[in-house]
């Protein structure tokens, strides 16, 4: 019976209030939303991350007018050197070729460019990528060295914007979470309001204090799961859409996104909204109620 | 067997655990200039009828809260059913007060449930199954005269029916002790008498009643113990007292 009673309650606390529910469910979702969006591309980063510092190299170019002896030494300084892995040589030939075959679309484009105009290059890859500063900095002091480049530094520009999407993403969710929460507790105060007399009638008789409480802070975690699953839904929708069909052309550059990755932000997201809720209800009813 | 009285007496005498008991109870509320009890002392033994009597404000009221544990004393210790209220942790307070039935001036019953429901209600919400109200509550209804209204609400009883169905939820449970503040502050003369009736038979059963009102008319006719409160101090404890 008790169980029953409390499902009832919850159902009827949920509709008599019904446009603050739905205001409740949908800046909680809302906010879930962004918070998956930027776990997503957390995990997104991370995966790139992984992906993309096996690949990268350090490319020292030589100068044009390099002599056979600065290129030996240059040679012998990167195969003795402890931080490498391996290394490769690149001619002009090779590099005009690589070009050719880069930007193959662009015929024009490649004709401006003569076989003199590319530099010749050691392609250098790290035991470990997180070492390039130290390697680069033993470098740059040789003669014949036009420029060091790193495709790391390369690549944290392009995760460094996609920190800030997440940071902002974050950011609207926890805006967002505010709003939901300042929803929630209102909607809690309302409820227990009408429901005064019940209260104070189980108060006098000594109904516990969860069996009290149990009915207000259930409505809120119910409210908060909906939230949630709206979330998740509007961002499998939105994977699928962004992802999947409009900007399919980046998805070759990014990585694609994992479908399990997503479909672990339903939990994740059910159980951030519901405990929020839980959470959230209970102490409203601390100071509302006052048992 | 020559001094039947006395044996009676005796018996009585070891008997006799109070089944309430202030301590040197003060208590003030925050921001009052003065306390509204002011080193009250009382013990109240099972089964007896209590009246505290005393104009507004003199701190009679708060007796009924410190025994509910609504409120903790400032100065001393209440100690009911053997147990000291103050050091009852707060999440055991709605399990002591089951032993409390408690009847008040406004009903507080529920507008939108019949009689039964209300009374129901009150069994269900402490854990009882819907088997033993069913059990139960026509039985309660029927001591305090409601049988055959079990089905009407609130709004379609009389106030004294609907205090009769305050007084059955309170007793529902079979409380130790009931507690009624100014049970017939909204009624008129005859229903007054009518109630006052009803808590004299449960009085019978054994539990204990503390009445906390100003109607003399009542207290005179009861010629029951009457203790006088005025500006939080006893001025008077009568065993057999009228409202004076």
């Amino acid at each position: 019976m008790r169980l029953k009673y409390v499902l009832n309650e919850v159902l009827v606390g949920l509709w008599r209030n019904v446009t603050m529910t739905v205001a409740m469910i949908i800046t909680m979702s809302v906010s879930l939303t962004m918070l998956g969006a930027s776990v997503l591309l957390y995990m997104q980063v991370d995966q790139m991350k992984n992906y993309y510092y096996g690949e990268i190299e350090v490319s020292i170019f030589l100068r044009t007018d390099v002599t056979e002896a600065q290129r030996t030494a240059i040679d012998q300084a990167i195969s003795s050197n402890p931080l490498v892995q391996e290394r490769t040589y690149e001619t002009r030939e090779e590099a005009l070729k690589r070009f050719q075959e880069l930007w193959k679309d662009s015929p024009e484009f490649v004709k401006s460019v003569g076989p003199n105009s590319l530099p010749e290059s050691f392609r250098v890859k790290l035991k470990n990528p997180e070492t390039y500063k130290t390697f680069t900095d033993q470098m740059t002091g040789m003669q014949g060295i036009q420029d060091i480049i790193d495709q790391r530094a390369l690549l944290d520009k392009v995760f460094n914007i996609f920190n800030a999407i997440q940071v902002g993403a974050l950011v609207v969710a926890g805006v967002m979470a505010l709003a939901a929460l300042l929803l929630v507790g209102n909607t809690i105060q309302v409820a227990a309001y009408s429901k005064r007399r019940e209260v104070a009638v189980m108060k006098l008789v000594g109904a516990s204090n969860w069996f009290i409480q149990a009915p207000f802070v259930l409505e809120a975690v119910v409210a908060g799961l909906i939230g949630a699953i709206l979330g998740f839904v509007a961002l499998f929708v939105g994977k699928i859409v962004l992802f999947d069909n409009k900007l399919q052309a980046l998805t070759n550059i990014l990585t694609p996104i994992d479908n399990g990755n997503v479909w672990l932000m339903l939990p994740l997201l059910a159980g951030v909204g519901a405990l929020v809720s839980a959470v959230t209800a209970w102490v409203t009813l601390r100071f509302y109620l006052k048992v | 067997m020559a001094d039947p009285a006395g044996l009676a007496f005796s018996l009585h005498r070891v008997d006799s655990v109070p089944v309430i008991q202030l301590e040197n109870v003060t208590k003030t509320y925050p921001k009052a200039s003065r306390p509204s009890l002011d080193d009250v002392s009382v013990g109240i033994e099972k089964g007896e009828f209590v009246f505290f009597i005393g104009p507004s404000g003199s701190g009679k009221s708060t007796i009924i809260k410190l025994l509910l544990h609504e409120v903790s004393p400032t100065q001393g210790k209440v100690v009911v059913n053997a147990k000291d209220v103050t050091s009852i942790r707060s999440w055991k307070i709605p399990h002591f007060r089951r032993s409390i039935g408690c009847v008040f001036q406004d009903f507080r019953l529920l507008p939108n449930r019949t009689a039964y429901e209300n009374v129901a209600f009150a069994l269900e919400v402490i854990g009882k199954t819907k088997a033993v109200s069913r059990r139960v509550v026509p039985e309660v209804l029927e001591l305090v005269g409601l049988g055959g209204k079990e089905h009407r609400y609130p709004h379609e009883l009389s106030g004294g029916e609907q205090q009769r169905v305050a007084v059955a939820r309170a007793f529902v449970n079979r409380p130790l002790i009931l507690l009624a503040d100014e049970p017939t502050g909204n009624l008129d003369p005859d229903t007054s008498i009518e109630i006052m009736r009803l808590l004299d038979r449960i009085n019978r059963t054994g539990t204990t009643v503390v009445m906390v009102t100003h109607d003399s008319n009542i207290v005179n006719q009861m010629r029951r113990r009457v203790i006088e409160i005025e500006s939080g101090r006893i001025v008077r404890d009568q065993a057999r007292g009228v409202y004076g």
